[in-house]
């Protein structure tokens, strides 16, 4: 005897009929365009005849208008439930219609089969006969085929399978369902409803929601942040819904999860990020196998359009942080003019063509391990355009050159991060004569960027820099220091993207780099 | 109809009533600065005028540790615990 789910479906006439109950019953679970199914109903219409005075013989349709078809097609005169919803195909979980459950107590089953076995069918009426102490049905057996496979049940199509999961009992779906009704356009109510950045959305139904869900093994209610400046919890779902409207496949998410870790550190303080005038937001750098398995883009326009994983995983975490965190334009997000980062910015570095070590190894990672390391960064990518050098120092100062941008080219020891991307061709002529260690580019780029103190100073050009008050204070001596473009070399970091062709690097400022402002972090991805 | 998920926090909007005035300003007023840059000049100005004109109220400062992140929470706390109002000096 084994146990099996109750159910309350209405017959083709409105009828209601309820399982479990007192009598005998038989359950047939079928579909109308499956041909095994059309040769078993009328065998469940003749045990009908046979039996229906002492037990139920409840014929179950995974559609309606099917129902309506086999009861045209074969002369049925036995009820016929409408499982149009599947919610109960579902409960049963047979992987093939037809799908017979005889159960003789009005409740748990003695005989359960599926498809079509004539000796089954045989032993199965026999089985009622013998149970309800009459006369088995009148079947011509010798007309029917030993075997015949069955259909797979519909309950079990992909998409009809992910939305049943997402309803039912056990479901990993907590967030609040949202009834678009069907005279709205749902991505016109979308932008209604303030979720976008601008763009369109992928609607986040229950089963895209399902299948992102499938990305991860992280429990979908685990809380990964809380994120300012609503304090709203991340959790695993949440992220989940945000990275469908954004367009990421379920391989994407754990990219996602961790890039959302990242930026909800308090080192990274992604409030501050959101909230300042200035306009900063994360650029996602993505390293280790993980680039290749999820098609990420690090070669040819690596930083610009045309790559699903590179778009949609950028465009995941800002979505997060709009949604979850409640960091809008107009709200906390103060940006005076905002940047093209703030709608998505993730690309992977071409480590295998990078004569460095990888950005996640030279942070501390395995070079097997696949981290996302985000920045805030408030323009880029700005372009360093050299097409003439032909040396290792004469590139690596075009480079510290191109750099003077930062801010304004009259600031110097910024506390600030860059992130240099450096292309293929400029990465050959740095290493043309040999290995050209980064630490040198660093260094390159600090001497060749090297200017007096006195240059800083407001001046009729510029008011900006040192005050002349400031500058009154010091010796001509001090004035006469000369001051690299960065307060340190470690606010240099850099990574090899692009193109074989084309000789331009791209780099991206940061914001307040430090404790009162942003640090770049580092986060190791899940491994799937 | 299409049923969709809700990709935000849930924080439903909840209407506030405004604290009820008492038609004076008695007790301990706060005066929180942001730590944005001159908002101590303001506050300075604030807490001369205001003792000038309030001889009877007690004036506490506070400040965040930076602008740059939320109030930390024992501070939004200790600000509840101690004040009967607090003023907050906010941008630059």
């Amino acid at each position: 005897m084994t146990e099996v789910p109750g159910f309350e479906l209405l017959d083709l006439d409105g009828a209601s009929h309820a399982f479990p109950g007192s009598r005998p019953t038989l359950l047939c679970f079928v579909k109308e365009d499956c041909a095994t199914c059309n040769l078993a109903v009328p065998l469940i219409q003749a045990m009908h005849s046979a039996f229906s005075s002492s037990a139920n013989i409840w014929m179950i349709s995974q559609t309606r208008d099917g129902g309506l078809i086999l009861k045209d097609r074969h002369g049925l005169s036995l009820p016929i439930l409408d499982d149009t919803e599947l919610k109960t195909s579902f409960a049963y979980n047979f992987d093939i219609v037809p799908a017979i459950y005889w159960c003789p107590d009005g409740g748990s089953a003695t005989t359960m089969f599926e498809g079509f076995v004539r000796s089954e069918w045989q032993s199965l009426n026999a089985e009622i006969a013998a149970a309800l102490e009459t006369a088995p049905a009148q079947i011509d057996w010798d007309s029917l085929p030993d075997w015949r496979p069955g259909c797979g049940s519909k309950h079990l199509d992909p998409d009809i399978h992910d939305r049943l999961q997402a309803e039912a009992d056990d479901s990993p779906i907590r967030a609040r369902k949202i009834e678009v009704a069907s005279a709205d356009d749902v991505a016109e109510f979308m932008f209604d409803q303030g979720f976008s950045d601008g763009l369109p959305l992928v609607p986040p139904t229950p089963e895209r929601v399902m299948r992102m869900l499938s990305g991860t093994r992280r429990d979908a209610q685990e809380v990964i942040a809380q994120m300012p400046p609503n304090m709203g919890e991340a959790t695993i779902e949440k992220i989940a819904i945000n990275a469908v409207m954004a367009g990421c496949k379920p391989e994407y998410l754990p990219v996602v999860i961790a890039a959302v870790e990242a930026v909800c550190t308090d080192e990274f303080n992604i409030h501050g990020v959101m909230a300042t005038t200035m306009g900063a937001s994360p650029v996602l750098v993505v390293n280790g196998p993980i680039r290749e398995r999820i098609g990420m883009n690090s070669g040819l326009g690596a930083l610009g359009s045309g790559n699903r994983a590179n778009a949609t995983i950028g465009r995941a975490v800002r979505l997060a942080i709009r949604n979850i965190g409640g960091a809008k334009p107009g709200g906390t997000d103060r940006s005076t003019l905002g940047n093209p980062m703030k709608i998505t910015m993730c690309f992977a570095e071409w480590e295998e063509r990078s004569p460095w070590a990888p950005l996640h190894v030279e942070r501390g990672f395995k070079a097997e391990d696949s981290v996302v390391t985000a920045f805030a960064m408030t323009s880029g990518p700005v372009h360093i355009v050299d097409q003439e050098s032909r040396t290792p120092d004469e590139i690596a100062g075009s480079l510290a050159l191109g750099l003077e941008s930062l801010f304004l080219p009259k600031y110097h020891m910024m506390p600030v991060d860059t992130l240099l991307v450096v292309c293929p061709e400029h990465v050959d002529t740095l290493m043309k004569d040999g290995a050209y260690e980064k630490s040198r580019l660093r260094d390159r780029i600090q001497n060749v960027t090297k200017k007096p103190l006195r240059a800083m100073v407001a001046d009729e050009v510029s008011g900006a820099g040192m005050t002349r008050d400031a500058a009154a204070k010091l010796s001509a001596e001090q004035l006469d220091k000369q001051v690299p473009k960065f307060a340190s070399s470690d606010y240099i970091h850099m990574v090899v993207a692009g193109s074989d062709a084309g000789k331009f690097s791209s780099a991206f400022h940061g914001w307040v780099t430090g404790a009162m402002g942003s640090q770049s972090v580092s986060r190791k991805i899940e491994d799937i | 109809m299409t049923v969709i998920l809700d990709p935000t926090d849930e924080a439903v909007p909840v209407s506030r009533q405004i604290t009820p005035r008492r038609g004076q300003v008695s007790g301990v007023v706060g005066l929180m600065d942001i730590r944005k840059p001159r908002g101590d000049v303001l506050l300075d100005e604030l807490e001369r005028l205001m003792s000038e004109r309030m001889p009877d109220i007690e004036i506490r400062r506070y400040a965040k540790p930076t602008f740059t992140k939320p109030c930390p929470d024992d501070l939004r706390a200790q600000m509840k615990a101690e004040c009967d109002f607090v003023i907050e000096g906010l941008a630059d």
